[in-house]
C-alpha cells in the first residue's frame, strides 16, 4: 500500500504535455481525438472545447438537480409504499448524477458555486423538460419511460465522449439510470392493466410527455447551433434526428406492450426507410419554454434558489466549524489511514 | 410468528417500532429537493429509504403493509410525537433525527441481544441507526460549535422538541427492554453530544401536559393529520386498486 | 462567498478486498469527516466499496475495517437500484 506522503505528491492528472512545443499542442489534441483517445483535464485542448464542455456538462448537472423537482413532488403521495422506496431511491440518485456531473465540470476549472450561480441567475439552462408540471402519478411512470428513455438514449453515447471524466462520469450514470426507465415502464404497465382510471391516468400522462421527450433531442439537425463542432470534437457522437429517431423506433413496440397509444396519428412504419414516420413536432413550443415561458420555469428556478439561500447557514456553519478544528481534522485523518494500513 | 398468526403483544411492538419508521421516513422523504446541500440531499434520502425499509419489515410483521400504512385512521398510528413533528429547519430535523436515532440505537441493540422476535431485525436496523445517528451527531457538533447563528438555531431545535423524548421510554407492550436503564443511557449520549458541540442539555419537561405515552396511544399532534392526508390520498381515492 | 465554499476532495473506492482504491470521482465537503460520508453515501450506494479515501489537497483519509459493517451494509437490501428488480414482459426490448 502506498504511503500517505506518496500520494499526496501523486498528481494522477498530469499527462505530461509539458515536454511539448506550445505549436504543437493543437496537433497533438486533434491526433489525440482524431485516434480516439480521452483528453484528460490536464491536457492542453482548446478554448472553445473548453468553454463547450463546461456549458454542456453544467447544463446537464443543473437537468439532474432541477430533475428531482418533479417526481419529488409525488414522494409524499406515492401510492404504496414499494412505490416510494423506489421514488426516493431515483430521486436520490439525480442529486447524485448532478454531483458526478458537477465534479466532471470543475476538472475544467469552473468550480461548482460558479455553475449554480449561474443556474440561479439564468444563465445556464437546464433541459426545458422539467419545465413541465407532474400532475398525475402516472407522471412518475411517464418520466421513468420516455423522460429517461430519451435522456438514456442520449447519454449512451456520451460514455464514449473524448473527455475523459465526462465520459466517465456518463459510464456511472448510464448504469445507475438502467433501473429508472425499468421502475417508470412497470408504474405504466401496472396503470395500464389496472382499473379504467388508471388506465385512463396513464394514457393521459404519456399524451402530455410524448411530444415533450421528443423535443429533448435538440432542435433538428439543419437549425443546431453548436452540434457540427461538437461532432467534430466527439463530444457528440449523433446527430439530434439520428438520436431522436433511434427514440422513436424503440418507444413504439413498447407503447404496444403496455397498451397504451402515442399521441401522433402519423406515427407509421416506412418499409423503405426501416423506421417509424412521426408527424411534425412544434418547435415553437420548444422555443417557447427554453424562453422561460413554459408551465413551471419560474417555479423550479424559485424553489432550486430557495433551497440553496436557505441552507446558506448551514454552510457556512459547517465552513465555520472546519476552521476551527481543522487540525484535529488532519490528526484523524492520518490516524484513520494508519488504522486500516495495520 | 406470522405462521400461526401474530399474537397481540408482537402485533403492538411492531406496529410502535414499524409506524416510528414510516412516518419518520416520510418526514425525511420531504426534504428531497429542499436540502440545504446536495451532498445532504443523498445523505437524508439514505437515511429515509433505511427507515421506510424497516418499516416495511415491521408492518409485514403486523398484517398487509400498505393496509396499514394507507387505510389505518390517526388515532391507529401508534408512532411516537417526536417523529411526526414537521421538519422545521434543517436544525429542527438534526435535533430530531438525533434524539430518535439514538433512542432507535440503543433500542435495537437491546433488541438484537435479547433474541426475542424483533432480534433479526434489529441486528440489520442497528447497523443502519449507527450511520444515522453518526450523522446527527457529526451536524449537531458543526451546527452548535459553527456560526452564531447556527448554535443559536441548534439550540432551539433541540429545546423545542425537548418536550417529546420523554414518551421513548414509555414502556411498550411486547417488547422486553429495560426500560429505565435505557432513558439513562439515552441521556448519558445526548448529553455528552450536546456538551461536544457546546450546547447543553435543555432544561424543562421531557413530556407534554397531556402526551405522556400519547403517540404510543394513538393521540397525535396537529400537524400528523395532515401529513396523513397527503400520504393517503392517493391510495384512498382508488379503494382495490394496484399499484 | 469563498470562505463558506466546502473544499473539494477527491475520492478513492475499493471495491472490493484483493482491489486497490480507485478513483471514483470528486465532492464537496467542509472537512474530512463529511468528507467520508458522503462519499460513503455518493458513491457506495449500491454496495461498490468496502472502503473509502478521500483526498483533499494535503491530506487522505480512508474508512477504517472496523467501520465497514454500518458503514456498506445498508446499500446492500435495497434491489429496486438495480434493473433486474423489475418485472418487465417479453418481448419488450431496449428497457
Amino acid at each position: 500500500m502506498a504511503t500517505a506522503a506518496a500520494q499526496r505528491t501523486a498528481r494522477p492528472q498530469a499527462d505530461g504535455a509539458a515536454a511539448r512545443e506550445p505549436a504543437d499542442y493543437q496537433r497533438v489534441f486533434d491526433a489525440a481525438v482524431a485516434a480516439d483517445e480521452r483528453i484528460e483535464p490536464r491536457d492542453w485542448m482548446p478554448d472553445a472545447y473548453r468553454a463547450t464542455l463546461v456549458r454542456q456538462i453544467a447544463q446537464h448537472a443543473h437537468s439532474e438537480i432541477i430533475g428531482m423537482q418533479p417526481e419529488a413532488n409525488w414522494i409524499t403521495r406515492a401510492p404504496s409504499l414499494r412505490r416510494k422506496a423506489i421514488l426516493m431511491a431515483k430521486v436520490q440518485d439525480e442529486a447524485g448524477h448532478g454531483l458526478y456531473l458537477y465534479s466532471a465540470a470543475e476538472t475544467l476549472g469552473t468550480g461548482r458555486d460558479e455553475l449554480l450561480d449561474k443556474l440561479h441567475s439564468g444563465r445556464q439552462k437546464y433541459s426545458s423538460i422539467f419545465n413541465y408540471p407532474t400532475l398525475t402519478w402516472a407522471d412518475v411512470g411517464a418520466i421513468g419511460w420516455l423522460v429517461d428513455g430519451a435522456a438514456i438514449t442520449n447519454q449512451v453515447p456520451l460514455c464514449r465522449c473524448s473527455y475523459g471524466p465526462y465520459a466517465r462520469a456518463m459510464v456511472r450514470i448510464c448504469k445507475e439510470e438502467s433501473f429508472h426507465q425499468r421502475q417508470g415502464y412497470e408504474l405504466l404497465l401496472a396503470l395500464s392493466k389496472g382499473t379504467p382510471e388508471q388506465h385512463a391516468m396513464a394514457q393521459d400522462a404519456v399524451d402530455r410527455w410524448w411530444w415533450p421527450s421528443l423535443m429533448m433531442f435538440g432542435p433538428p439537425d439543419d437549425e443546431s447551433q453548436h452540434s457540427a463542432q461538437s461532432m467534430a470534437w466527439k463530444i457528440k457522437r449523433h446527430s439530434n434526428d439520428e438520436l431522436r429517431q433511434r427514440f422513436v423506433d424503440i418507444c413504439v413496440p413498447q407503447a404496444e406492450s403496455l397498451g397504451l397509444t402515442l399521441p401522433d396519428p402519423d406515427l407509421t412504419w416506412n418499409e423503405e426507410r426501416g423506421h417509424y414516420d412521426f408527424g411534425p413536432i412544434d418547435w415553437s413550443e420548444f422555443w417557447d419554454v427554453l424562453k422561460g415561458n413554459g408551465p413551471c420555469n419560474e417555479q423550479r428556478l424559485t424553489q432550486r434558489k430557495r433551497a440553496h439561500d436557505e441552507g446558506a447557514w448551514v454552510r457556512e456553519a459547517a465552513a465555520a466549524y472546519a476552521a476551527k478544528h481543522t487540525g484535529g481534522a488532519e490528526a484523524a485523518a492520518h490516524e484513520t489511514t494508519g488504522a486500516e494500513r495495520a | 410468528m406470522t405462521a400461526t398468526g401474530p399474537a397481540t403483544a408482537s402485533v403492538t411492538a411492531a406496529l410502535a417500532l414499524g409506524d416510528d419508521a414510516l412516518v419518520l421516513s416520510h418526514r425525511l422523504g420531504e426534504w428531497a429537493g429542499h436540502a440545504p446541500a446536495l451532498e445532504e440531499e443523498v445523505a437524508l434520502a439514505n437515511i429515509a429509504l433505511d427507515l421506510l425499509g424497516q418499516a416495511r419489515v415491521l408492518l409485514s410483521l403486523a398484517g398487509d403493509e400498505d393496509e396499514l400504512a394507507y387505510l389505518r385512521e390517526e388515532r391507529a398510528f401508534r408512532n411516537l410525537q417526536l417523529v411526526e413533528q414537521p421538519n422545521g429547519d434543517f436544525a429542527h430535523t438534526i435535533a430530531r433525527q438525533l434524539y430518535f436515532s439514538t433512542y432507535q440505537h440503543l433500542l435495537h441493540a437491546e433488541l438484537a441481544a435479547g433474541g426475542g422476535p424483533f432480534a433479526p431485525l434489529a441486528a440489520k436496523a442497528v447497523k443502519e441507526v449507527a450511520y444515522h445517528r453518526d450523522h446527527a451527531e457529526q451536524w449537531t457538533l458543526r451546527l452548535g460549535d459553527g456560526t452564531e447563528t447556527s448554535h443559536e438555531r441548534m439550540r432551539r431545535a433541540y429545546a423545542a422538541l425537548w418536550r417529546y423524548t420523554g414518551e421513548m421510554f414509555q414502556p411498550v407492550e411486547g417488547l422486553d427492554v429495560d426500560w429505565p436503564a435505557l432513558e439513562s443511557r439515552w441521556l448519558e449520549s445526548v448529553t455528552e453530544v450536546l456538551g461536544r458541540a457546546t450546547l447543553s442539555v435543555p432544561e424543562g419537561p421531557r413530556t407534554g401536559a397531556w402526551s405522556a405515552g400519547a403517540g404510543r396511544q394513538g393521540i397525535h399532534t396537529e400537524p400528523f393529520g395532515r401529513m396523513l392526508a397527503e400520504m393517503q390520498h392517493l391510495h384512498r381515492s382508488h379503494p382495490g386498486a394496484s399499484w | 462567498m469563498s470562505t463558506t465554499d466546502w473544499p473539494l476532495w477527491e475520492v478513492f473506492v475499493r471495491s472490493r478486498r484483493g482491489l486497490s482504491h480507485t478513483h471514483a470521482g470528486s465532492l464537496h465537503a467542509p472537512d474530512a469527516e463529511l468528507a467520508l460520508r458522503n462519499a460513503r453515501d455518493l458513491y457506495t450506494r449500491r454496495g461498490e466499496g468496502v472502503s473509502i479515501w478521500v483526498v483533499p489537497a494535503a491530506a487522505i483519509t480512508a474508512s477504517s475495517p472496523d467501520e465497514k459493517d454500518p458503514f456498506f451494509e445498508p446499500a446492500a437490501d435495497k434491489p429496486y437500484r438495480h434493473p433486474t428488480f423489475y418485472e418487465i414482459p417479453e418481448g419488450v426490448k431496449h428497457l
